[in-house]
Parts: structure tokens; sequence; C-alpha cells
């Protein structure tokens, strides 16, 4: 018996039952009969093109399925045919929320495999604009959030504070949405005069930003009646289908790659908390992302007041060729655990990259998931899970 | 750093992995990160003692990769001209291989946060291993991928259904004698911009900064 099985909550086994009985009555009664669902492709809870196929008895859904494949791209094929510094522009792409997270990984895989080290103002920035990219990704979950529950305040909240962020980002990087600015060996620029103080500004805003949906959301009587105690993933479950990020936190499991990962990022030159929730259940989730994005406005805030001097680049050839090797480098991303393994053959490009992205195996767990619950629980479990389509289909 | 990561001893060491596989390890290897490399019959068992024994309960991914050099290199050819010849010998990576396709997943063990690359040959004629799904719940989703865009078969896999192409798409779209199409039809400008500056030969002099 696996452990899937045996961690089955009696709500999963009286749907398994109940999807049994269904199947009997439709041949048997004629008088209620399994409906199909679709759920999408276009959906505002899918954050691009998801769909979901829901099997219904009643309003309990006795099987469920997520048909992914309307945005697949072929990024692991397409990055054996570019150079190493072309490879960060389709990366880009995946979360496209948080792009510069994206571009991270990748780098430093390819770093550990030339054994060049970016010098520590560029690793820095690139820890300040990696944060700024999750708060950027988060305060729109957030804002989501709310909309997908009926509540319509927060998403206007939501994208006139993520404006804030991505103007930041813009003035720094040149891209709004994918800055393209993390180069092997350190960063395309460095930062423009006065963007450091504009940065608190913004950070302090952000705060505001988080008390304002805490008071408007987390305390909301109706929010908590709709998240709290549906769609509850135990920890066991969460680890086997490799759930990362806020996923795993709210299922009580205490990992954080920032902190918990050896990386040339600043991460650990910062005072801040790693948030963890034993319930496992859609709010856990939320409330896990909320305290994560003020968690992270407080990394930015040190991380500007001690930027160090010097250089933005290492000394790294023109032509980029990277030594034959294996690598494998995550960090904890927006979504969670994104990660690229490298296999080199000191060509100009990757031999193979495996591309290891959050939400594909943060999705994965929905036909579990899924079973047994109401029809207007799938959206909130949805929006919880919180995946970005380019992140599932790559 | 505010908290520490966990209050038990780091307890498994590369040592005790191996001490606890035995000799289903065929191969292995050691930098940072740890590489194993197992008999295909012991790929299953090998798993169940990672995760049971060792405390291996992350599921972090599986894929595969194919060791052929691709007969179309990089997709820089000219397609009016015909092919050059390549050099398609098969040379496998960290701890070794003897087939074209391998099989390799990375688990985790969250208490120690050690990880471990298993990588496991699939043999050349059937091109199926065992299924991992009911050890990794995860593995089910990637095996399904990994079947669509490889060819191989996973036994005991309940549904490997393709997730992302046509279901009467033909071929295997990461083997690497799978051509890019779009390569195939026009030639890449994105050439140039790795070529060597005109009249220059130092390319290794390091950025202006």
């Amino acid at each position: 018996m696996s452990l899937t099985d045996r961690v089955l909550g009696d709500r999963q086994q009286l749907a398994y039952i109940a999807s049994q009985a269904a199947d009997a009555r439709l041949n048997v009664e004629l008088e209620t009969e399994g409906m199909t669902l679709n759920i999408g492709p276009q959906h505002p809870a899918t954050h691009g093109t998801l769909r979901i196929i829901a099997r219904l008895d009643g309003e309990q859904v006795v099987w469920a399925e997520p048909a992914c494949g309307y945005m697949h791209r072929g990024y692991e094929k397409l990055t054996e045919v570019r150079t190493y510094p072309q490879v960060t522009t389709l990366v880009n792409r995946i979360d496209w929320l948080g792009s510069f997270a994206n571009e991270v990984p990748f780098i430093l895989a390819a770093e550990k495999l030339m054994e060049v080290e970016a010098p520590p103002r560029a690793q820095h920035i690139r820890t300040i604009l990696f944060e700024l990219s999750r708060i950027a990704n988060v305060s729109l979950f957030l804002g989501d959030l709310g909309v997908q529950l009926g509540a319509i305040t927060p998403v206007f909240l939501a994208f006139r504070d993520r404006e804030y962020v991505l103007n930041l980002i813009e003035s720094a990087t040149g891209g709004r949405f994918h800055p393209n600015f993390d180069r092997i060996g350190g960063l395309k620029d460095d930062l423009p005069a006065g963007w450091i103080d504009e940065t608190r500004a913004v950070m302090k805003k952000l705060r505001g930003f988080c008390d304002q949906i805490e008071d408007l959301l987390f305390g909301n009587e109706i929010f908590q009646s709709r998240t709290r105690g549906i769609g509850v993933i135990p920890r066991e479950v969460a680890l086997q289908y490799g759930l990362s990020g806020a996923n795993l936190r709210a299922s009580g499991v205490d990992w954080d790659l920032r902190r918990d990962h050896q990386l040339p990022m600043a991460w650990n030159q910062a005072d801040w908390k790693v948030w963890t929730h034993p319930d496992g259940d859609s709010f856990a989730r939320c409330w896990i992302r909320l305290q994560e994005t003020r968690e992270s406005t407080k990394i930015v805030d040190q991380l500007l007041g001690s930027i160090p001097a010097g250089p933005v680049m290492a000394k790294v050839p023109k032509i980029i060729k990277v030594p034959e090797g294996e690598a494998w480098v995550s960090t904890e991303n927006p979504l969670g655990e994104m990660g690229y393994y490298i296999v080199s053959r000191g060509d100009l490009g990757p031999f193979r990259v495996k591309i290891r992205s959050a939400s594909f195996n943060n999705i994965s767990i929905t036909p579990w998931l899924l079973r047994g619950v109401y029809v207007p629980d799938i959206v909130t479990i949805l929006a919880s899970l919180y995946f970005i389509l380019g992140d599932i289909d790559r | 750093m505010s908290t520490t990561p966990d209050t038990q001893p780091r307890i498994t060491s590369v040592a005790e992995v191996k001490a606890a596989l035995g000799d289903r390890i065929v191969d292995s290897f050691h930098k940072e990160d740890l590489w194993l490399r197992v008999h295909t019959d012991a790929w299953k068992s090998s798993m169940r003692t990672l995760r049971d024994t060792l405390g291996f309960h992350y599921f972090c991914f599986l894929s595969a990769i194919d060791w052929m050099p691709s007969p179309y290199g990089r997709g820089e050819d000219d397609p009016t001209e015909p092919a050059p010849e390549r050099d398609t010998t098969i040379r496998q990576g960290y701890a070794g291989g003897e087939t074209r396709m391998q099989v390799f997943v990375r688990v985790t063990n969250p208490v120690t946060h050690v990880s471990v690359i298993v990588k496991v040959d699939v043999p050349d004629d059937s091109l199926a291993i065992e299924s991992i799904h009911d050890v990794y719940a995860g593995a089910n989703w990637h095996e399904r991928e990994t079947h669509e865009m490889f060819g191989i078969k996973f036994d005991g896999h309940p549904d490997l259904r393709n997730m992302y192409l046509p279901i009467d798409f033909e071929g295997f779209p990461l083997r690497k004698d799978f051509p890019l199409l779009a390569r195939m039809v026009k030639p890449w400008p994105g050439i140039v911009d790795v070529e060597p500056l005109p009249g220059g030969d130092d390319n290794q002099g390091g950025d202006d900064q």
C-alpha cells in the first residue's frame, strides 16, 4: 500500500465510493447522472490556458484532470540549439510574472560549470532583483485571489502597487516583464542613480499594500470560510508530489532553498524568517504567500543598505564556452523550486537542459486533491495552489 | 540568519547512501552533488530504499537524456546545401552508462537537505523501465512527459497519455535525431552573434568592466 493511499483522507475515500456509485446509478436509475464540467481553457483562475475536466456527481467532483499543453513552447529542445547567453531570453518567459527569477538558476548553473562567481556587488543586486520579481509576482497573486473568490477591490490595489515594482525593475533592467539582465559572470549593468532611494520608498508602499490586503481579505469572514479546511494537503503527500515553495511550507515543511542551499547569492546577509503553517489548507497557502511578500520587502530593504562597491561583472571570455560536465542549480522562485539540470559538452550551447519548473509539480497534485471537493472549491484550490501556465508547459 | 534550518543532525552521508543501496549501484560520482547509477533491474527497489530507509521523501523531478549527439548539429546548417557528416558517437556523462537513453531522477531528504541524482540505463532494444509512480506519486506526470518526449515506456504506469502533443503526433521531440523543424526550413540568423569580431582574435580579453 503506497503512502498516498494511507493518507487519503476520509473525504477522498467517500468521494471514490461516490464515483463508483455514480457509475452504477447511471446505468440503473437514469434519474441522476454524472456530468462532465469543463473549466477553461480560458478561465481567470488559470493564469493562462489550462483546462480542467471535472466529472461531477451533483455538486461533488468525483474525478478531475487538468489538460495542459495549450502553451507548450518546447524550451528544452530550443536550448539545445542556442548559445548559453541566448538561453536567458527563453527562460524569461517560463514564469512570466517573475521573469528575473527564472534567469538566475540557469546562470548560476552555467557559472558553476565554468567555475566563475559573480562579484559581490552583482550577487547583491541579483538578490534584490530576484526578490523584487517575487514581490511583483506574489502581489498579483494576492489581488487575483480576491477576484476568484468574488472580491473585486484587491485586484485593483494589486495592479496599482505591482506597477511601482515593475517600474523599478524597468528602470534598472530596461524591461518590465522580460528583463534578460543576468549574464554569466555578473549583470549587464549597474543600478541607475537614485534607484536605491526610490526602492526604499516602494518597499514601504508594498508593506502598506500587504497590510491592506490582510485587512481586506484575510480578516474577512467570507474569505476565511471559503478557504479554511479546503484542499488540505498533508505533509507526506506534498513531499511525494514534489510540491515546493509556499505550497510545501503551508503543509508544515520548514524548507526554503534561499536559506537551506549554499548559493552565491546574498540572502544569508539579511535577517528574515521562513514562515510555515501547520494546516496545509488553501488559507495556509495564501497566508504564507502574504507573509513571504513582507519578508521579501524586508530582505530588499536590508540588502539595499549593504550593497558592496566594485564591478558588476567578473572576467569572463567574450565567447562563452562552458566546460564539459553536468550541473544542477535550483532556487526558491516565487512559485516554488525552479531548477536547471545542464549537461555541457564544452560547446557554445548546452547539450541538454532539463527545466524543473515549480508549477508542473504543483499542479500534478490536482487529480488527487480535487477528488471529493465541491464545485466552487475547485476555483479556490486552483487559486491557492497558484500556478502559471508558462511554468507548467514550458 | 534568523532561524536554524533544522535541529536534527545531517545523518545522511554519501557513504550511508552507498551502503544502503549496496551492489545495486553500478557507478557513482561525487562533486558537490551525488550522482548514482543503478542497475536497470534494481531501479524501482533502489528508489524505494532511498525513500523508506534513507528518508528521501521529496521528489524533485524525473527526466531522460539522449546521449547521442545530434546529427543535425546545433541546427545552424544551411538547409539548401547537403548536410555535413557528423560524429554521433554516444558518450555518457557523470556516473557513466551503457545505453543511448538514460532516465534520471532527483530526490531530496527534506530534513537533512541532502539530494541525490539517480540515473538508470534504459535498454536500447525494449526502451522500457519500471515506473516509479507508486514510490513517488509525483513521478506520474514526469513519466508521462518523458514518455511523450523520448518514447521511453514505463512499465506499470497507469496512464501514459500525451500531455502536450496531439494524439496523432509522430516522433519523439526531445530525441537528438528529431530535427528542429524551424531550423530545417530557414537558416538561423542568430549565428552572427557568436562569430569572432572581424580583425580581432583576442576573444579572451574579458569585458570592459
